[in-house]
């Protein structure tokens, strides 16, 4: 990783009120990266975005901007943008003026000014609309005019704050795109907010996990997919089969243990002996099979559900033991559908390096 | 180096910062020492009212023996009773007009009934004048007993306080459920059973608020009943302004203090009532 | 709401007593005052009389209004009415912004202390003041202990106008703490985000952002200060008098009702005209306050 452009360290935030919404964090976030910042809502994913905007300052810890700890600087100080998740396009300027109010501000010359909000204006595609006013122009429209305002003003670092969430469903496509284009083209830090895994997970080059104020896991979209720290992150991300098991005895780097309704099977992983741990296993990673399959790790059970979704049908079938699977069935051949059918009686199986083991 | 944020302190957190709390202070204290000074002085033995020498409430005592400080009182609250029933009435009636129909030029009849809140009192006071003393009827009235001699002032009173109650009934009146009123005439109530057991309920709260406020305006106007007054009709604000135009004494701080109180409680009941249920409870 | 033709006994009932009492004690009596304000006191041989009218004789009430004595009343009427607003802007605004920045448990209490002076009877709060500041008053008391005075700080001009500030501030509070209270604070946020100062964001934002708010309360503020009577009498001097005295004069100690009712008129239509100019205001802002 290359050197950090914003380094978080040990960083709390606790409101009068007594709701600590951000709990001793450290992240470091590197130049240039897409980072997104992603967890439930009211884990305190907005309240660390608005620490490092300096809306609000931490009431314990260290933020490090370009190397500078900023923790207490005020927002006009700090070389952040963002973009608000309600836009907050002033409305009483025209997208020009809105554009160019944080040169102006700044005392930047006018000529300059103007020649940069043409450019800004261009790179979002307004330039059409510079001397409209916001009233006038739809949401999309006005979260374009936030972008350029923020990005005119070259910060190291842009913060967004859930951009996409007050779009409708096509424009929250195109606008995705656009915005992973926009940080290659300008090259500058995005640190973007969002409750939406989809979102994070096409977008960011690195993500934070959040739950309850304190960050979970850091990791790139695959290893958070594939490989997650703790039941948070493999349950939140993605779909996931949870099975309780009990580790009975470690063999080098594997370990002998017991899935509650599965059966007994050895998998890769550390010392663990007499560890309650869980086995997580994505329902894409199960098959289904109507005879006897040969793999290590299969269960016998009855189809309870089966729900079509065009490409895939989401199976559930219940072993024993009270076990629940879910299996993501591809429909690759036109009339096949999901070739089981409810109440049949089935076998599930998987390559035993599909599960994962988490301790906690 | 700019200014550093507190830690915990964001930049918008103004309630924070010294400089506005010394502000409210020094304002908070501009707008009630005069006022608090008024009452404290009002315990004061002092005769100029000057120095603090000594609790006593003789000043209570000469007021109350005042005879015509205790009749212009009694004249002030038998006013402003009047007035406030006859404006609660035809305020009501306003509002639910206003409330229930659609009519022709109705934004304009809304200016009309607004005209006595906005045209300058001493407008309203002369030109009430003119026409008490043109059409006979201050002749009339002076002549009659009390509390008759009064009816000058307590039309007078009326006319600028219905508009206030009209508008504070209105507002209530605005989150009535309009199917409560359907339902009871479908169960078979007439127009007056359901006006009187659904609608004036409803409005209760709003009648109050409204009584208060039309009862402090009345106890507290000054200039229109300066004009409409006969020589024989002091109210007490009118005579508090002869007795300060000759000075300070310590008995109108008695007195003062004796309205202030009757009007900070109406006031603060009438916001009590007037408060949209758990809206200020935040 | 229902058409009137539903259901014209009910809607008679509720129209009749209001609009008939509107109409006997509000419009009948300017309807007097206007007469008047065009007539002239009668010639009872060859002497002016006390109680005779002549009505309806011209606009010589109006031309004498315009005399430069008189002139000079209104455009002074103007200016410490044009002050006093100002000042209450100035103490007004902070006020309102503290209070919305202000916690949310202390919101209500510190809007009843704001609210509270404007319930207390007028003439009180006046005569409150007076007791402050006259010469053997707290003020000048407290200058002694400095070795500064006494001075005469009531009856002139700079009484008359803090008088006014300490009695209409209230009115200017209110609707300036309801537009900055439903200000989206994220303008502000992202003004302070985009480089502005602190100083910057006040006058670039969130000054254009209330504007409603200001006019709203300059109006509220403007009107009674120009219509004042008894702060002007009782903390003005001779020569800090305002138009509402000269009315009151007209119609008490000089008994000239058809000049005063002429002067009632003038005043009435400044009234008008301020209403109008807010109103052209709140429709050229409907843009801004969505
Ligand atoms: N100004 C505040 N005062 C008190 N508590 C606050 C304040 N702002 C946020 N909180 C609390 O802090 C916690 C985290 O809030 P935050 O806005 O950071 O959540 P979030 O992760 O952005 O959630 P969402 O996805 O809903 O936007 C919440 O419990 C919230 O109630
Ligand atoms: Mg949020």
């Amino acid at each position: 990783m290359s050197e950090a452009i914003v380094s978080i360290r040990n960083v709390t935030k606790a409101f009068p009120g007594g709701v600590t919404a951000v709990d001793n964090v450290s992240l470091d976030i590197a130049q240039n990266e897409f980072f997104a910042l992603l967890g439930p809502s009211g884990c305190g994913k907005t309240t660390l975005l608005r620490m490092i905007s300096g809306l609000e300052t931490p009431t314990a810890g260290g933020i490090l901007i370009g190397g500078e700890d900023m923790a207490y600087t005020p927002p006009n100080k700090r070389p952040t943008n963002m973009v608000f998740q309600s836009y907050a396009v002033f409305p009483h300027m025209t997208v020009e003026q809105n554009v160019g109010y944080g040169l102006k501000v700044t005392g930047v010359a006018s000529d300059e000014i103007k020649r940069r909000v043409g450019e800004a204006l261009e790179m979002v595609k307004l330039t059409a609309l510079a001397t409209r006013k916001p009233d006038q122009m739809s949401g999309g429209q006005r979260q374009r005019v936030a972008l350029a305002r923020a990005l005119v003003k070259r910060p190291k670092v842009l913060l967004l704050d859930e951009p996409l969430s007050a779009l409708d469903a096509k424009l929250r496509d195109d606008m995705r795109m656009e915005l992973t284009r926009l940080q290659e083209t300008v090259g500058i830090t995005f640190i973007i907010v969002t409750h939406d895994q989809d979102e994070a997970l096409s977008m960011a080059s690195r993500i934070a996990v959040m739950d309850k104020g304190a960050v979970q896991q850091v990791a790139t979209p695959a290893e958070l997919y594939e490989q997650p720290k703790n039941r948070f992150v493999a349950d939140f991300i993605g779909k996931v089969n949870l099975i309780e098991a009990r580790v009975h005895r470690q063999i080098g780097r594997k370990i002998d243990c017991e899935l509650k309704g599965v059966g007994r099977m050895e998998l890769n992983s550390d010392n663990l002996v007499g560890a309650q741990v869980s086995v997580a296993v994505r329902p894409e990673k199960l098959k289904i099979a109507t005879s006897e399959p040969t793999s290590a790790v299969r269960v016998q059970g009855k189809v309870r559900d089966v729900a079509y979704y065009g490409d895939t049908s989401h199976v559930v079938i219940e072993a024993g033991d009270g076990l629940d699977l879910s299996v993501n069935v591809q429909n690759d051949t036109r009339l096949g559908g999901a070739g089981v059918e409810r109440g049949q009686q089935v076998w599930v199986y998987w390559a035993p390096e599909d599960s994962i083991v988490l301790t906690e | 180096m700019a200014a550093q944020l507190k830690p915990g302190q964001g930049p918008l957190d103004y309630g924070s910062r010294t400089w506005l709390k010394v502000l409210f202070a020094v304002i908070f204290f501009v707008l009630y020492a005069p006022i608090i000074t008024l009452v404290a002085f009002s315990f004061n033995t002092d005769k100029r009212g000057v120095v603090w020498r000594g609790f006593t409430l003789d000043n209570y005592t000469k007021a109350w023996n005042n005879a015509s400080l205790i009749e212009a009182l009694t004249n002030s609250l038998v006013i402003a009773v009047i007035a406030t029933v006859i404006a609660t009435v035809l305020g009501a009636l306003t509002a639910l007009l206003m409330w229930r129909f659609r009519f022709p030029f109705k934004g304009a009849y809304e200016g009309f009934m607004a005209l006595p809140i906005v045209i300058p009192e001493i407008c309203m006071g002369v030109a009430l004048l003119l026409f008490f003393v043109n059409s006979g009827m201050m002749e009339l009235f002076v002549h009659l007993p009390w509390p008759l001699n009064l009816g000058n002032i307590i039309f007078a009173h009326v006319t600028f306080c219905f508009p206030f109650v009209a508008v504070v009934v209105r507002s209530r009146l605005v989150g009535f459920n309009r199917q409560l009123e359907e339902a009871s005439k479908d169960l078979g109530a007439s127009e007056w059973q359901t006006f009187w057991s659904i609608i004036v309920p409803f409005m209760k709260p709003g009648l109050i608020a409204g009584a208060l406020l039309a009862f402090t305006l009345s106890l507290d106007d000054f200039v229109i009943t300066f004009f409409t007054s006969g020589p024989e009709t002091v109210t007490f604000p009118v005579k508090v302004y002869s007795l300060v135009r000759r000075g300070v004494s310590p008995e109108i701080n008695a007195a003062s203090t004796v309205l202030i109180v009757i009007t900070v409680v109406a006031t603060v009941l009438a916001m009590k009532l007037q408060a949209p249920p758990k809206a200020d409870k935040g | 709401m229902e058409n009137w033709k539903q259901n014209p006994r009910v809607f008679w009932t509720l129209g009749i007593p209001p609009s008939l009492w509107l109409l006997a004690f509000f419009i009948i009596p300017l309807g007097f005052l206007f007469v008047m304000s065009f007539s002239d006191k009668a010639m009872v041989d060859g002497q002016v009389s006390i109680t005779g009218y002549d009505y309806l004789t011209g606009i010589t009430n109006y031309i004498r209004a315009f005399d430069s004595l008189y002139l000079g009343i209104m455009w002074k009427s103007v200016w410490i009415s044009a002050l006093a607003t100002a000042l209450c802007l100035l103490t007004a605004y902070p006020i309102a912004f503290g209070i919305c920045f202000a916690q949310d448990k202390w919101k209500p209490l510190l809007l009843l202390l704001v609210v509270l002076p404007f319930w207390i009877n007028l003439l009180i709060r006046t005569y409150a003041l007076i007791a402050v500041f006259r010469t053997q008053g707290y003020v000048n008391k407290i200058l002694g202990v400095v070795g500064l005075g006494p001075y005469e700080m009531l009856y002139n001009n700079f009484a008359v106008i803090f008088g006014l500030v300490y009695v209409y501030m209230p009115f200017m509070v209110l609707p300036l703490y309801a537009t900055i209270e439903r200000l989206d604070k994220s303008y502000l946020e992202a003004s302070l985000d985009l480089g502005g100062s602190q100083f910057q964001t006040f006058l670039r934002v969130t000054v254009p952002l209330t504007m409603p708010g200001i006019i709203s309360g300059i109006i509220l503020v403007f009107i009674p200060c120009l219509g004042s009577f008894l702060t002007p009498d009782l903390l003005g001097g001779a020569n800090a008098l305002m138009i509402g005295n000269v009315i009151e004069r007209q119609f008490k100690a000089a008994n000239d009702w058809p000049f005063g009712s002429a002067l009632s008129f003038l005043l009435m239509y400044a009234t008008f005209g301020a209403l109008a100019l807010r109103y052209l205001f709140t429709l050229r802002s409907k843009g801004v306050d969505v």
